[in-house]
């Protein structure tokens, strides 16, 4: 019976990793940058869900609603600012190096504005707690919206990446950006768009994450936000499919590594898998194999 | 590529030797007293507490006349809880011509600013930091809260001597000093006490937002009292986690676990039946305490936790030993740490952490843990 | 060609030597602030750390995140040795001399253990892997127990119960707390030694026959395959250099700070590391020696901006990133700033 319900907490823990690896691998995918400001957009998104319903009183839908447009502001801006000018850089590497000045910058931001006492946050869900043979096994109204969440932002996003002009728009700029905007398409929009999205995302997921943990600090994202890069990788960056499953497995192993083998080992045994699945599938889980070109 | 290179090498060059130069150190008529803590990153909450206290008592004291005809100076630098910046942070405050050092708040960084401040004879009064080795390395450093050790005994035997349980589990942050230090002392204790640990699953700092592993390993163990001695932000997410999971045991925390009523949004009746040993309560109903708290609270917009306290205490120990040697501001930093550590065994503090404080030569202090239940969302005393 | 790079090399070792010049006068007229003096030596454990990961990042064209890792098993193995050996050898010197030649030996270990699997990744899968690496080095470490007493070594993954010592034993590692009291050996005499061996070491790499097979691997792999260069060889050669010199180091790191954690050396460490590798030029050296000590000194300049400091610096980054970086920068940089100049650009050729 405890090992169901570490499982049940390894994937509540999972769905939360899912949630954010959404959004990496999304931006990932197109504009192929790894984005280590992400996690903190998360934060970002936590805060401004929390200020609309504590000093506004708002309802916890149009909070998240709320957080929603912020993060997509945001995460248009910094991608106006500090990514786009690099584009075109020498080394992809310049651009990474600028998206962790751009975290150092939010976190510093919103400690100068918030302060550093860590604030409780307030769930947004309302539904109520899924109780299982005789109430042994508990699966909390938070997990269950965001697996649901999970779901539906995994088959939107297919959908309207497959479906859609834009979507295929953004299809054709991660093939080859050259190429595509030989088509017509904007890349500069597309690009844009992706980020839009993939930040509106990650408000969603700090809603979920501060409802499901919920102790909301200036450095709330880091940690989730690194634990969500590997779980993209884990399942192949660049898959949305992927990122559900890393996430989950991801999630699974941190919990039952815990449980069985060590508290203290239990992120050095998430690493391992990683290690070991990339070394087996060195592009992840779900990941499309690199044509080699000579 | 080139050009700039050498543009900003020249810069920082300039910018360097302008900062390569000692600033002489000017006879004003103020003692100048250094801060050290984690202004920002993940620990920023306990050392803006110890800063943005340290700061009411001295404009209080200046108000009142300051010391010895001299006002005070407090000049408070960040560490980002680390200790190499800690020691940065130390070495800045010694050219701005630091005479006395409250910090460094955090242990680990204290271990490093002390074996600094030893060597310099620089008087250090660090108001939180817990680990016994805070204070070993001269006979210059003292502390004000108490000792890891203290509290672990202190913890197992109020535990014991009350009959409050018999099977008792304890969670701890394993990457933590302090936590794994409480411990530590805690189960050495427990042999002579007549509960059993039953379970001691422990968490990093690295993965601290989720517990229900080490909660039901607890539970699975039977414990009828859960022993936390970690912070009140990981013990708020514990409170509601297990709530979520129907497991109710007693809590017994330790004086970390203060502040837990005042985080923002929290559930307080998660916290109800909570017990735990610390030396200040915001709650409590004598002057200085509401008077302390009423104006941190104006000035800071929040409920001062236990780090503030202990950094307002520091100050007011640092003015009363200044008194006692009847030191003064145009002493050298050496000086006056020969004149005001001997003074510090002499004099007695009431302060906010407990009334009475008189303290060792080795630098412990010596008060009285309370211990209190929280009821009805406040403190009670047991 | 040859007298040219014969000639920058001469100019980056210079910087170094006029620098300690320039320090040791200052010390001997006393001008120089404590701040500057407690810098000295992370400043040069920084620059070692960096000019170390050049050789990965910028010649072998490989992105590691997990340097930190081999700083971290270097320190630790350094630490360790002298604890032990404070009784036995007196001389701080030669102290950390070995020290710091074992750490250099660890993490060389280190650096073929994880680099025979990890090289095998390309790209970012390759930045995630040494990342994991990185972290679980430190997660290792800190699960670690050791005690010495008169019955010798004691080893416990639990706690510092489990070691079962006698009373006379002292714990040397303890766990996530780590190392306490290690000697403070470190000079910044040893630290300039190390900042020249390491660019001896790393500059003379370059200019080898090793160093062009490296950096033919980076430049075509296929085509240096093809022409019969052992890729996993010369691939471990540059990974394995630059973690033993990154553990040489962690070791002058250790000895410098009476306590070493373990947490210090996390991924943003690495991260850190490699933000000043990008904004001195990948694979420029002296630009790395130049970003490591800008980057270093700066959060402590800036310290008489109190709360605003971190938030400046994180902007200072971006800026200088994108001042650094963006083709529209360097167009305009071109443009405009040549103007002013004109001379250095002439000189600069």
């Amino acid at each position: 019976m405890s090992f169901l319900t570490y499982l049940i907490n390894g994937i509540s823990l999972g769905s939360v990793y899912a949630i954010i690896a959404l959004g990496y691998t999304m931006v990932y995918g197109i504009a192929k940058m790894l984005n280590f400001a992400h996690g903190d957009v998360i934060m970002v998104g936590g805060y401004a869900a929390l200020t609309m319903m504590l000093s506004y009183g708002a309802h916890p839908l149009i909070a998240v609603l709320a957080a929603i447009v912020v993060c997509t502001l945001l995460g248009i801006t910094i991608e106006a600012v500090a990514y786009r000018p690099l584009r075109e850089a020498a080394s992809p590497l310049a651009v990474l190096i600028t998206a962790i000045g751009v975290s150092y910058l939010l976190q510093n931001v919103v400690l100068l504005i918030f302060g550093s006492s860590p604030k409780s946050f307030q769930s947004v869900v309302s539904v109520p707690d899924l109780k299982l043979a005789g109430g042994a096994l508990n699966i909390s109204g938070e997990t269950i919206v965001t697996i649901l969440s999970c779901i539906i932002i995994m088959t939107v996003l297919t959908l309207f990446i497959n479906k859609t002009k834009a979507g295929q728009a953004m299809l054709a700029v991660s093939e080859d950006k050259g190429a595509a905007q030989l088509m017509g398409i904007n890349v500069n929009g597309t690009i844009a768009l992706t980020f839009a999205i993939g930040s509106g995302l990650a408000a969603i997921a700090g809603v979920l994450l501060c409802s499901a943990y919920p102790s909301l600090s200036p450095y709330t994202g880091s940690m989730p936000g690194i634990k969500a890069f590997v779980a993209a990788v884990f399942g192949g960056i660049g898959s949305i499919p992927g990122a559900m499953i890393g996430g989950a497995l991801l999630g699974v192993i941190e919990i039952l590594g815990k449980a069985y083998i060590s508290s203290q080992l239990a992120d050095a045994i998430v690493f391992a898998v990683l290690i070991i699945v990339l070394l087996v599938k060195p592009t992840g889980l779900l990941g499309k194999k690199i044509q080699e070109k000579v | 590529m080139k050009k700039f290179s050498k543009v900003l090498s020249v810069a920082v060059s300039a910018a360097m030797v302008a900062g390569v130069f000692t600033a002489t150190a000017s006879a004003e008529e103020t003692f100048k007293i250094g801060g050290i803590g984690p202004m920002t990153g993940a620990a920023a909450v306990y050392g803006n507490a110890v800063m943005n206290a340290a700061q009411i008592a001295v404009d209080e004291i200046n108000e009142a006349g300051g010391v010895n005809g001299a006002q005070l100076e407090f000049n408070p630098q960040d560490d980002e809880h680390d200790a190499e910046k800690s020691v940065n942070a130390y070495n800045t405050l010694k050219d701005w011509g630091m005479q006395m050092l409250l910090g460094s708040v955090t242990s680990a960084p204290c271990i490093a600013v002390e074996a600094e401040a030893a060597n310099d004879n620089m008087f250090l009064l660090t108001p939180s930091g817990s680990a016994v080795d805070c204070i070993t390395a001269g006979d210059n450093a003292f502390r004000v809260c108490f000792s890891d050790p203290d509290q672990g005994l202190a913890s197992a035997k109020y535990i014991g001597e009350n009959g409050l349980a018999e099977k008792v589990a304890v969670i701890y942050d394993s990457s933590d000093v302090y936590s794994s230090g409480i411990y530590a002392t805690f189960r050495a204790e427990a042999e002579n006490q007549p509960f059993e640990i039953v379970a001691d699953p422990s968490f990093t700092s690295d993965s601290k937002t989720d517990f229900s592993v080490q909660l039901q390993q607890a539970k699975d163990a039977g414990a009828e009292l859960v022993f936390l001695p970690i912070y009140y932000n990981e013990a708020a997410l514990i409170f509601q986690q297990a709530a979520g999971m129907d497991f109710a045991p007693k809590w017994f925390g330790v004086d970390g676990m203060d502040g837990i009523l005042s985080v923002e949004g929290f559930d307080t009746s998660l916290a109800e039946g909570v017990m735990l040993l610390t030396p200040f309560s915001a709650d409590a109903e004598d002057d200085l305490t509401k008077n302390f708290v009423a104006k941190y609270q104006e000035k800071f917009g929040e409920v001062p936790n236990q780090f503030a306290a202990d950094a307002y205490d520091g100050i007011y120990a640092m003015k009363a030993a200044l008194e006692q040697s009847g030191a003064t501001p145009d002493m050298d930093a050496s000086t006056l740490c020969d004149a005001v550590k001997v003074a510090m065994t002499e004099i007695t503090v009431d302060g906010l952490t407990g009334t009475g404080m008189t303290w060792s030569a080795e630098g412990e202090p010596s008060k009285a843990p309370k211990a209190v239940v929280i009821e009805n969302g406040a403190y009670k005393g047991m | 060609m040859k007298r040219k790079k014969l000639k920058s090399n001469l100019i980056t070792y210079g910087i170094v030597i006029a620098a300690f010049v320039l320090v040791q006068i200052l010390t001997y007229t006393g001008n120089l602030s404590s701040l500057l003096k407690g810098l000295l030596i992370p400043l040069c454990v920084y620059v070692v750390l960096a000019v170390s990961l050049n050789l990965v990042v910028g010649i072998s064209g490989e992105l590691s995140l997990g340097h930190a890792g081999f700083m971290c098993v270097g320190a630790f193995s350094g630490a360790f040795f002298s604890k032990c050996m404070q009784g036995v050898i007196v001389s701080g010197g030669l102290r950390l001399f070995l020290a710091m030649l074992l750490g250099a030996g660890v993490a060389a270990v280190f650096g073929i253990l994880v680099g025979i699997p990890v090289l095998r990744l390309k790209g970012d899968y390759l930045a995630i892997v040494t990342l994991a690496f990185g972290e679980i080095i430190k997660n290792v470490i800190n699960v670690f127990y050791v005690g010495i007493d008169s019955n010798g070594v004691h080893v416990s993954m639990k706690d510092q119960f489990s070691l079962g010592m006698d009373v006379d034993g002292t714990v040397i590692l303890n766990g996530p707390q780590g190392i306490t009291g290690t000697p403070k050996d470190a000079t910044f005499l040893a630290g300039i030694i190390l900042i020249l061996v390491t660019l001896f070491i790393v500059l003379n790499l370059i200019d080898s026959r090793d160093g062009r097979a490296i950096m033919s691997i980076r430049d075509n792999r296929i085509a240096a395959e093809s022409i019969g260069i052992n890729i996993t060889k010369y691939k471990l050669m540059a990974f394995t250099i630059s973690a033993s010199l990154a553990g040489a180091a962690g070791a002058l790191y250790a000895h410098n700070l009476a306590t070493l954690q373990a947490k210090k050396f996390d991924y943003n460490l690495s991260i850190m590391a490699l933000v000043f590798v990008v904004l001195g030029g990948i694979g420029n050296i002296r630009g790395s020696v130049i970003a490591a000590v800008v980057l270093t000194a700066l959060p402590e300049l800036l310290r008489g901006l109190s709360n605003y400091r971190m938030l400046i610096y994180a902007i200072v980054l971006i800026v200088m990133m994108l001042f650094n970086w963006a083709p529209k920068a360097l167009e305009w940089r071109e443009r405009y700033l040549s103007r002013f100049f004109k001379k250095s650009v002439k000189e600069g050729k």
